[in-house]
């Protein structure tokens, strides 16, 4: 194919940043193979894609060659007795539960959308609602193939080569293809969780109820009404959810197939949730949001409050799924989130500066939603012993140079307290800050593996030039 | 859409007047800037000036003689690839020679269309098709008032900048629907070296302004804009005389 047949837009998730690429999408490895030694003879650089589900530019790089791994999705081997599954990159968390279900398993970690594919999911190494009890998708990772721009293949796992194994997840495609992966996924007895809800009047008891909880559920997850001022600021709604024991759900059989999880595809039996964003748009605006949040925040803390319930699990695990397309709403300036990793003892001010800081700048976040972490083994982790707290922010296309400087604001004081930053999340952050987050000469070794396994920097993104080389 | 700012632009005719303004125009507002002229020296010296105001690579230099169609289908992804992006290309380069009442000169004729309409057919097919496939992007024409009726004093000039106002109309009813924007614009007077020396020149604008207010049609997406805005009535006047009187107007 030309290469000029090949140049499409290629997006983050947030639609707020973007560029020209020349996509690949190769279906097998000598698909694969031919597009490396292609990109490689033109001397073009390459960003690595799978879904497309980072929000902002980790998987695309303007004017650069892209490699979208979304079509080599084929599962290589499931072994429904042990839960043990070989998938190419390209595979979905969606298409990987609908296959083992039935048997009984799911994903260890899954995202708020089942959209990423495992490839996309193991370089940024994602995070569920159950960090804390889980740790991240790369501690399921039983091994995996790697494939260097140059052509070499290497075979990882935490026995084998365990440093590059744990540098290779997590650091965002710039050491290799991920061509193969092994993960152990999770028993369950039910396709339904029990979820239990509870109602949170300010930040501090926020986060101490989702600290309280965090052992005691495999699900810990706040929602942050970030209209709220004064005494009400970061109150929220929590939800706790736990995987159901073997004989709590009379019929198992009922729940466990991936008919029975479905999301319902229209809204009360009539609107098409295909269009179900259009009706939400008029309400992306502060007054709107504002109004919105308030009636989920009053409607959770009276009705909803303390309330103990069951839900399918797929219902409880991609809330982002349920309307389609909702992110259209933040056309045409899209999204873009700011999520940070605070240490526990400096969560409650950091976060309390944020909201503040993001009320006063007159850009209070959309939707705001609190983690648990712990720390992890991987070398470039985002994780710490602490909250995470994600902003979304809708792009206004007059104030984005202001955006982006609030998100700078914000991110300031996370360096100070210890913190650590998403790259799946982020959009905005500039070197300086992210660098400051890795105190441990990280960075030094991630360019001392790049240098070994692509020393042409074949791999590069639109991410990777802002965090790693940018200024 | 088209966008609230442009940030990666090509400017094709940018050696001097309303090429010139523009570039440096779209440098200062944050853009950069690839300059696409012949003449080496003037594109150097511009450029540099630019880096020099507004920032290191803010402006690069492109050397191209717009009558080397076959060259173009390179040029554009190598600008696009230089800039790390292309959301604006303008097409500026124009001549109007002299042309004498009883000149009938096939070689000078031929020059005008090779430059103003051939040139910007080589230029914007690729950066549409580009741009179509993106399914974004701002495609800027400089007409004139010139092309809305064929006068005595310069027949081809006249026809070269009709054929790319219908070059541009045909062109935007191609890509609108595919997110792009193509907006012709027609000057009138406007203050540079092809107007210097001239006798009978009104409403005579700088560069700069020309610039000005072409970008701020450019970037709300305008479909034909006269500038000074003024023009526009005066052309429908002279747009709405008929033939037989236009000939013993003697304009």
């Amino acid at each position: 194919m030309e290469w000029a047949q090949r140049l499409q837009w290629v997006e983050g998730w947030g639609m707020a940043v973007g560029g020209a690429g020349y996509v690949f999408r190769p279906a097998d490895a000598a698909g694969l193979a031919e597009a490396l030694s292609e990109v490689r003879a033109a001397g073009m650089p390459l960003a690595l894609r799978g879904a497309g589900c980072s929000y902002g530019d980790a998987a695309l790089r303007a004017e650069s060659a892209v490699l979208d791994c979304s079509g080599l999705d084929r599962v290589l081997r499931w072994d429904p007795e042990g839960g043990i599954v070989d998938v190419e990159p390209g595979v979905s968390l969606g298409a990987l539960w609908r296959m083992t279900i039935a048997d009984g398993w799911w994903p260890p970690v899954v995202t708020g959308t089942m959209a990423p594919t495992i490839g996309g999911a193991l370089a940024m190494n994602v995070h569920g609602k159950n960090n804390w009890v889980r740790g991240t998708l790369g501690e399921h990772c039983l091994e995996l193939d790697l494939v260097t721009p140059r052509g070499d293949a290497l075979t990882l796992s935490p026995e084998r080569e365990p440093e590059l194994f744990r540098a290779v997840i997590g650091s965002f495609g710039q050491l290799g293809i991920i061509t193969r992966a092994r993960l152990q996924l999770k028993k369950v007895y039910s396709g339904l969780v029990e979820v239990r809800a509870v109602a949170a009047p300010d930040l501090a008891t926020l986060l101490r109820l989702t600290d309280e909880a965090k052992d005691r559920w495999e699900y810990v997850v706040g929602w942050l009404d970030a209209f709220a001022r004064g005494a009400a600021l970061g109150r929220g709604l929590l939800h706790f959810a736990r995987h159901l024991e073997p004989g709590e759900d009379p019929r198992p059989g009922a729940s466990l197939s991936a008919a029975a999880q479905d999301l319902p595809s229209t809204l009360l039996g009539v609107v098409p949730k295909s269009q179900m964003w259009r009706l939400l748009a008029p309400f992306t605006n502060r007054p709107g949001m504002r109004a919105i949040n308030l009636a989920k925040y009053l409607s959770g803390s009276t009705l909803g409050n303390r309330k103990t319930y069951r839900q399918s699990l797929a219902a409880f695990s991609f809330l982002l799924d349920y309307v389609p397309d909702w992110k259209k709403v933040y056309l045409p300036g899209g999204l873009i989130q700011h999520q940070s990793f605070v240490p526990i003892a400096r969560a409650e001010e950091v976060f309390r500066n944020q909201l503040e800081v993001c009320l006063e700048c007159g850009m209070p976040s959309f939707l705001a939603v609190l983690k648990r972490h712990r720390p992890d083994p991987f070398l470039m982790s985002h994780g710490v012993d602490g909250f995470s707290l994600a902003l979304d922010f809708p792009v206004p296309p007059r104030r984005r140079a202001e955006l982006w400087a609030m998100v700078r604001e914000l991110a300031g004081p996370v360096v100070d307290a210890g913190g650590r930053f998403y790259p799946a999340k982020d959009a905005a952050l500039p070197a300086a800050l992210y660098r400051d987050t890795f105190r441990d000469g990280q960075l030094a070794r991630l360019a001392e593996l790049k240098a070994r396994l692509d020393p042409d920097r074949t791999l590069r993104s639109g991410l990777a030039d802002r965090l790693l080389d940018g200024s | 859409m088209p966008a609230s700012q442009f940030k990666h632009a090509v400017v094709i005719g940018a050696s001097s007047g309303i090429g010139e303004a523009l570039a440096r125009r779209l440098a200062a507002d944050g853009a950069r800037v690839a300059l696409v002229a012949r003449r080496e020296d003037e594109l150097q010296r511009i450029t540099a000036e630019i880096n020099a105001a507004y920032g290191l690579d803010r402006a690069l230099a492109v050397a191209h003689d717009v009558r080397s169609l076959g060259d173009v289908p390179e040029l554009v992804p190598e600008i696009a690839r230089r800039l790390g992006g292309l959301d604006l290309a303008v097409y500026a380069a124009g001549v109007m020679p002299a042309v004498g009442l009883d000149e009938f000169d096939t070689a000078k004729d031929r020059e005008m269309l090779d430059i103003n309409l051939l040139g910007a057919v080589a230029w914007l097919n690729p950066v549409a098709d580009r741009m179509a496939r993106l399914g974004r992007g701002t495609i800027v024409g400089i007409g004139s008032v010139a092309g809305d009726r064929g006068r005595a004093p310069n027949p081809v000039y006249g026809a070269s900048k009709a054929g790319l106002h219908a070059y541009l109309e045909g062109l935007r009813n191609r890509v609108a629907r595919r997110g792009v924007t193509v907006v012709t614009i027609k000057p009138g007077f406007v203050d540079t070296a092809m107007t210097r020396g001239r006798k009978g020149l009104f409403w005579l604008i700088p560069a700069e302004r020309a610039a000005e207010i072409i970008l701020a049609k450019a970037r709300r997406g305008a479909v034909e804009a006269y500038v000074p805005a003024r023009w526009r009535l005066l052309m429908a006047v002279v747009r709405a005389i008929p033939s037989f009187i236009f000939t013993r107007l003697g304009i």
